[in-house]
């Protein structure tokens, strides 16, 4: 009998070997398909009930500010997540949701914030030794909590809809963020499901938009403003701030006449301008001519220098594409009409608050452009360092020579620009800009940009304004240009 | 694949030799004894994982828990040492391990269970401590037998009064009203009084096993006779199917009026292999198969639950949200998934989202905590556990013996087939418990009974030959055996 017994042995031992066999392919190869599935409500029950990492910056006297952190509650969910000065904040931290999930850089960072990115994978192993709870890694931000604050609530006290956006030219670093109106993320973490869903329901009915992150993904006409383009293009190819550009009163472009901005000629005179002069005069006539003789390929060429035309650029958040031509080819421009309304930052030109940003900064860099980043620093839960921004350089937009002069030209249209904020001792080198927008230009409100480095001669913040007006009249001088020395100030004060 | 059963025949023959020197045989008891206390060190180092993940701290509680647990089994030890002193010292500290297990597992999911209900505002009642006290009143069950039943060749005796027993057991539920024996889960396999419920269908699997054993080697001859012979194959002879159609007839009752298609199967494959065992041709095998897959087939087309759960089968994930559709298995699946390798960590997933974590599908909890790794670990000890029945059964002298143990160790690993190839999707989901690890009284007391009967069966085999008792001619190879019975039907 006991052959047929060890024969049962042997089928004994393949059941279990098809129990195991079975096994490695549900656990090890399909696991993944299982573990993703949308209807398992594990991964989501686990990352939620995980303590969340926080989003810090470092404001004076390198001092700590959470932006945002946890706190214990006794429901399902463990932890809630909270949001210090929520709306100031909300365009750089994202919100995180239960229901909706996770917008911003509580997206972009998601692996290292709920502690599943590989970089924290020690530690996990550590913490399941201990029998600790997993904890996410924590992010510092290269954020002035000071500029932020001053830009965003120089914005929302003026009821203005519009982004500031600052960055250190040295290093790319983003030193503010702000798109107004703006919404409060604690209202989208907050664990009542049926107050989220409200918040989430008004901030998306809202035609403010409120949840658009407008620094980084609205792109708005730059009007004047890209007249720096042009004149870096100009410098580029073999011209001084000194030498004389057209001074005309009116230039013929297409059907259309493109006029100055007072109807009369450049500086009053019809004999020609200085380009400093001409720049700092913010002269139509003389940039669309000069961006006429230079011709498509040097225009597209120098925007594509500053990372006009760039679709993959992250902050770690995706940033919208800027264009000079249609949307449909965004590099090109069309004829010479297209190309000479180009140069004072009409027609198809599209720019993101930070890529105007990413102009001045490159300007004020001595022609170097630098990678735009957020994320100072990615810190395991103990608060020990995982890894650090990278400075990384995109390359030469323009000679040190060129970006010298551009910015004498820039100091001599502060000294022409108004509004409040100048301060004595504090050279702001700058360009403002009022961008026609819409079908019927004279009676829509314009954008107002001002877009500025300082101290001019050792720049520490490059800052770009937009701001949607309402007024009909309104132009970048008067509105943009107090909040933007208003954030330079504090950034600097600050610092 | 071949060599651990070669491995498990090996020292069984090596023991046999050493019988001959008397009382030099070692007991091995002391080896026992280091793995319970192995067993209990791994029970508790669980349950404070369990304590660390869920109450984020420890207490010295578990320590007497851990404490309380091997004083339970050394109850049992003791009992071993004293009644089947030469029994083999693996099956018990197997046995320990998988109940302390269980008995973690149990709690662990009353935890969650008792969460969710907080949440909810409403008060459940946790499983664990009655788990606890149905060890306890299943070890009392396992002494009783071990002192009751000294030679497990006395069971001879009573074999036809086991079968009737058995077979009223396995019937009651189905004839009785559902105020004692209500439909549960789709399934009408209960009694209940009061508290406490019983599934007789547990018991009854161990008295027909019994019963079977002890007609089989009564009549072991006559199955033994060649039939017509068909194609170069010896057909048994018509009159001899008997056994077969029995056992055939009683799994398909059970499935028919209990609707539970897990015992059915259990039985039907168990009496299977023991009929082979015993007369030793694969083509009773054959034929078994034959006539499970022809009942399986009616049984499709005739119950619309039957079709439903092979749907469920093919893809739970596509019957998720049908009413008694694929919902349970998709979470199995989905627990299973996320433990993936290493599993979660104990007290660190949420088994709880399966329905019936505690029962039929605590296979998915453990799968889901300790990832594959702790699922195969788990195999892995009821494998040695059947292997070292087996290996009993190889070594005792009697065929009852053997085929007993033989029929025994078979119905461990089938219970452990079913019910976690159910849980994984191997096989369609039947509803048995897992052995010792699963919530629930009456599989874990048959349980104990089927392990005391292994250990009786395993003393028999190592003890020493006295010289008193003539060394019993061994067991003439079947196929001669056969030669010699051959008779033609008329």
């Amino acid at each position: 009998m006991n052959t047929p017994l060890r024969r049962v042995g042997l089928a004994m031992l393949g059941m279990i070997i098809l129990l195991l066999a079975n096994a490695t392919y549900i656990q090890i190869i399909k696991a993944d398909d299982y573990r993703e599935d949308p209807r398992n409500q594990r991964v989501l029950l686990e990352e939620y009930s995980r303590e969340r990492g926080k989003i810090l910056a470092r404001g004076a006297n390198n001092q700590a500010q959470m932006l945002a952190t946890v706190l214990p509650t006794n429901d399902r969910l463990r932890y809630l997540r909270q949001y210090t000065a929520g709306p100031t904040f909300a365009p750089v931290t994202g919100f995180y949701s239960v229901r909706y999930g996770a917008g911003g850089l509580e997206r972009a960072e998601d692996e290292i914030l709920n502690g599943s990115d590989d970089r924290l994978f020690v530690r996990r192993l550590s913490d399941l030794i201990t029998g600790r709870d997993p904890r996410g890694g924590n992010i510092e931000l290269t954020i002035n909590p000071a500029a932020q604050t001053a830009a965003y609530d120089a914005m929302a006290k003026a009821g203005f809809a519009g982004s500031v956006v600052a960055l250190n030219p040295k290093t790319g670093e983003i030193l503010a963020m702000v798109s107004t109106p703006s919404y409060d993320p604690n209202t989208l973490s907050a664990h009542d499901g049926a107050a989220q869903e409200k918040a989430w329901k008004d901030y998306n009915a809202d035609k403010r938009k409120p949840m658009l992150n407008r620094a980084i993904s609205e792109t708005y006409a730059p009007g004047s403003t890209f007249k720096l383009v042009i004149a870096a293009a100009a410098l580029e190819d073999g011209k001084s701030k000194e030498d004389q550009v057209t001074s005309t009163d009116r230039l013929q472009v297409g059907g259309s006449e493109l006029r100055n901005y007072n109807r009369g000629f450049c500086n009053g005179t019809p004999n020609g301008v200085t380009m400093e002069v001409a720049l700092s005069l913010s002269c139509n006539t003389a940039f669309a001519q000069l961006a006429g003789d230079l011709g498509p390929g040097k225009v597209s060429e120098q925007a594509a220098a500053f990372g006009i035309g760039e679709s993959d650029l992250a902050v770690p958040m995706r940033v919208e594409q800027s264009c000079i031509g249609p949307s449909t080819a965004c590099m090109s421009v069309g004829d010479k009409a297209a190309l000479m309304q180009t140069g004072i930052g009409q027609r198809d030109v599209r720019l993101s608050p930070l890529q105007n940003a990413q102009i001045v900064a490159t300007i004020a860099n001595g022609g170097e452009r630098m990678r735009p980043q957020l994320v100072k620093s990615v810190l395991a839960p103990d608060l020990s360092e995982i890894s650090r921004l990278d400075t990384d350089s995109l390359g030469r937009a323009m000679s040190r020579d060129a970006a010298g002069q551009l910015r004498d030209m820039m100091v001599a249209s502060e000294a022409k620009t108004g509004g409040d904020g100048k301060r004595d001792g504090l050279t702001i080198a700058s360009k403002t800009g009022t961008a026609e927008t819409g079908n019927d230009p004279k009676n829509t409100p314009p954008f107002a940009w001002y877009v500025a480095f300082a101290p001019a001669d050792d720049p520490k913040i490059a800052i770009a304004v937009v701001v949607e007006s309402q007024d009909v009249a309104a132009t970048g001088g008067k509105l943009s240009a107090a909040i933007g020395r208003a954030t330079i100030a504090a950034a600097l004060g600050g610092g | 694949m071949g060599s651990p059963v070669q491995g498990a025949g090996g020292p069984a023959a090596g023991q046999s030799s050493a019988g001959t020197d008397a009382a030099a045989a070692p007991t091995r008891r002391g080896t026992e004894l280091l793995l319970l206390g192995f067993a209990a060190f791994v029970v508790s180092a669980a349950l404070m994982l369990v304590e660390a993940n869920q109450e984020q701290q420890l207490t010295l509680r578990i320590f007497w828990y851990g404490l309380a647990f091997l004083g339970l089994f050394g109850v049992a030890h003791v009992a071993v040492r004293r009644f089947a002193p030469y029994a083999d010292p693996l099956i018990l500290p197997c046995v320990a391990l998988l109940n302390g297990l269980g008995l973690v597992m149990i709690y662990r999911i009353d935890l969650a269970m008792t969460e969710k209900a907080l949440r909810a505002g409403r008060e459940i009642n946790n499983d664990v401590p009655k788990q606890i006290l149905w060890t306890t009143v299943a070890l009392a069950l396992f002494l009783a037998v071990l002192i009751v039943v000294k030679d497990h060749r006395t069971l001879t005796k009573y074999s036809y009064t086991f079968g009737l027993v058995g077979l009223v057991l396995l019937a009651l539920p189905a004839f009785l009203p559902s105020v004692i024996a209500p439909t549960i889960n789709g399934a009408k396999i209960w009694l209940k009084a009061g508290p406490f419920s019983l599934q007789p269908g547990e018991f009854a699997k161990i008295l027909l096993l019994v019963f079977f054993a002890a007609f089989l080697v009564s009549k072991r001859d006559l199955f033994m006779a060649a039939g017509r012979r068909v194609l170069g194959v010896d057909l048994p002879r018509a009159r001899d199917l008997g056994p077969v159609v029995f056992a055939w007839a009683v799994s398909l009752g059970v499935l028919v009026f209990q609707k539970d298609l897990g015992t059915s199967l259990l039985f039907f494959g168990t009496i299977l292999v023991m009929l082979y065992v015993a007369t030793e041709r694969a083509v009773w095998v054959v034929l078994g198969l034959t006539l499970f897959v022809g009942g399986a087939i009616v049984a499709y087309n005739l119950f619309t639950h039957v079709q439903q759960r092979v749907a469920n089968w093919f893809d739970p994930l596509a019957t998720y949200a049908d009413a008694g559709g694929g919902y349970q298995i998709a979470q199995a699946l989905f627990g299973l998934g996320t433990g993936g390798v290493g599993g979660t960590g104990l007290g660190a997933g949420r088994p709880e989202l399966v329905p019936l974590a505690n029962t039929d599908f605590i296979a998915a909890a453990i799968g889901e905590e300790l990832g594959f790794i702790g699922l195969a670990a788990l195999l892995l000890v009821y494998t040695v556990l059947a292997l070292r029945g087996m290996r009993s059964a190889l070594a005792v002298r009697d065929t009852f013996g053997k085929l007993l143990g033989g029929g025994l160790s078979f119905l461990l690993i089938m219970q452990v087939f079913v019910v976690v190839g159910g849980v994984t999707k191997l096989i369609p989901m039947t509803g048995i418990t897992a052995p010792f690890l699963s919530y629930g009284g009456s599989s874990l007391l048959a349980n104990y009974v089927l392990i005391a009967l292994l250990l009786r069966i395993s003393d028999a085999a190592r003890r020493p030959q006295t010289g008193a008792r003539p060394r019993p001619v061994p067991q003439a190879p079947i196929a001669e055996a056969h030669t010699v019975m051959v008779e033609r039907p008329t």
